[in-house]
């Protein structure tokens, strides 16, 4: 599989640990961005002309792509940068969905201690400018939501429920449909957000099966280009949704005193979109497809059991990951103990080993755990067990200087 | 610095630690087991605590100057953080003992470098001066 990707042609030695950050790049992704510069580069919408014409049937066919993925409709996909810029882009609007007449005294936004710091701290800003509550679904020592919690937690003052579908910290993977069913049982006119970024690249997402109001992910977390993300939304809910960004392409006529807009999602598409990405995005969802998400799905299952199996032989050592592995994503987060998270990776570095260290922008999930970081490892495509065994062994040796 | 970390690299046998070897050289791993100057201080004069909330490093020192000859007569800190950030509070705590504040006034950002003596790079560059705040946040 390492083939595929240039990175690795580069940097032979490099033990790549850090797909959950950002996964490399197939070279068939590279090239798609190459090529659209290199020979199709027009803008689209706009011209009469055959490069704009093909770019934007390229564009177009990329977002069908995208929807077909996660079985969405066409229209239902909306591109951002990232799945930071799709939240909140949904935070500075979704009061035209919530702040109404309906929505009057529901006003609770429901979260969860695993939060990533980007599906927390827009929402405390909408929770400060609206007056909203914030609640928190705790986790439970076995690294999961705690759903007993949960069913008081969300009531039928919840307006908003926001959750993370994988865990980048834990990997643990959320039963984000149950929460969604538990919180419109509730509140039938709750707005339902999945943070999908960890969790997209790596299972199977069916949109109407979650039956959620709002899924974002970010492309470069799937094979994809940086700069690149989706928000994904019902079409009834997004007929309903002020656009977040005002200008060119997102009307339909324009007099100076006022506007008439596009349907969606041309409506939430304002000014020159990225283009180039928005095709390699495509591409690289092809790319998956060709290899099949369930094989991948396997691959990753089997290193992630490798892993944790040899892990467990180190001694002194805390792994942080739900004894239900059938619940988590090939993440493992982990401390040896008398060795700051930093440290190691530091050192992990000198063997040319990647890998992630800190709070990994959850800082409130690390104060639950009451630690201040830790070491994380997460699987792409293309590692392999070796990978595995360099990491192991360098973690001994470092283990050896240390407590020398 | 950055720089030199890279050309030393190469020089180093990967099996043998390569640059870690360099970068945490025995007696950096000494002060993170056993630092100096670690621990709390009555009658502190002045103290100040330092938070790297990338790191989660939390670095308190507490001082007692005398406010006659303006001499640091004694000085500790408490906390916790990564090999770097330890092992240079414990190297900038041993410097200043001792000095009047007048002799500290230069202690800056290469003095702490050099103190340390290997190759920080960039990424790691605020676990290495975290004290160095926390010394200033203290006497400011
Ligand atoms: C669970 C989760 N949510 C959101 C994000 C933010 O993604 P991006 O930085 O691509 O916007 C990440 C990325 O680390 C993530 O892991």
């Amino acid at each position: 599989m390492k083939q595929h990707f240039p990175i690795f042609e580069n940097n032979p030695e490099l033990v790549y640990l850090d797909s959950a950050a950002t996964t490399q790049k197939p070279k068939q992704v590279i090239d798609a961005i190459t090529s659209f510069y290199e020979k199709e580069n027009a803008n689209i919408h706009r011209g009469l002309y055959g490069l704009s014409i093909e770019a934007t049937k390229k564009y177009e066919e990329a977002r069908k792509i995208i929807a077909d993925f996660i079985n969405a409709d066409e229209n239902e996909i909306i591109f951002t940068s990232g799945t930071t810029h799709a939240i909140n882009m949904l935070v500075y609007t979704i009061d035209s969905l919530t702040w109404t007449e309906k929505g009057k005294g529901k006003n609770e936004i429901v979260l969860s201690e695993m939060e990533h710091h980007s599906n927390l701290v827009p929402w405390q800003q909408l929770a400060k400018h609206f007056g909203y509550k914030l609640k928190f679904i705790p986790i439970t020592d076995n690294f999961e939501l705690d759903h007993n919690k949960a069913r008081e937690i969300i009531t039928d003052k919840t307006a908003i429920l926001s959750i993370t579908h994988t865990s980048n910290a834990l990997g643990t993977i959320n039963n984000a449909k149950e929460l969604i069913n538990l919180a419109k049982q509730k509140n039938p006119d709750v707005i339902t957000i999945v943070d999908a970024a960890q969790s997209v690249p790596h299972i199977k997402i069916d949109v109407k099966e979650l039956d959620c109001d709002f899924l974002a992910f970010s492309g470069h977390k799937l094979y994809g280009p940086m700069g690149i993300g989706i928000l994904y939304g019902k079409k009834e809910v997004l007929d309903k949704l002020r656009p977040f960004h005002f200008g060119g392409d997102m009307i339909k006529s324009v007099t100076l005193e006022a506007s008439e807009f596009q349907p969606v999602p041309n409506r939430f598409e304002a000014g020159t979109q990225n283009i180039a990405s928005v095709i390699a995005l495509g591409e690289a969802i092809r790319f998956i497809n060709r290899i099949g998400l369930s094989k991948i799905q396997d691959h990753e299952k089997q290193l992630k059991k490798y892993a944790l199996t040899k892990l467990k032989t180190i001694k002194n050592i805390d792994i942080y990951h739900s004894s239900n592995t059938d619940n988590t994503s090939s993440i493992i987060s982990f401390n040896l103990k008398g060795i700051h998270s930093h440290d190691l990776a530091s050192l992990l570095n000198d063997y040319n080993i990647a890998i992630r260290a800190g709070h990994h922008c959850c800082m409130p999930l690390m104060s639950a755990l009451n630690i201040t970081g830790t070491a994380r490892i997460s699987f792409g495509i293309y590692n392999t067990k070796e990978d595995i065994d360099k990491l192991c062994d360098a973690l001994i040796k470092i283990q050896e200087v240390f407590n020398k | 610095m950055e720089n030199q970390a890279k050309d030393e690299k190469g020089k180093f046998d990967k099996e043998n630690h390569g640059l870690s070897l360099l970068m945490y050289r025995e007696n950096i791993l000494d002060l993170y087991k056993y630092p100096h100057n670690f621990g709390s201080l009555n009658q502190a004069t002045h103290s100040h605590r330092e938070f790297n909330a990338l790191c989660g490093d939390d670095i308190t020192i507490k001082l007692i100057i005398n406010n006659k000859d303006n001499k640091i007569e004694n000085i500790k800190f408490q906390g916790s953080g990564c090999a770097i950030s330890m092992a240079s509070a414990s190297l900038l705590t041993d410097e200043i003992k001792g000095k009047t504040l007048k002799e500290i006034e230069t202690i800056d950002k290469d003095k702490i470098l050099n103190m340390l003596q290997i190759p920080i790079s960039s990424v790691r560059l605020r676990c290495a001066l975290l004290c160095l705040d926390a010394l200033k946040g203290a006497l400011k």
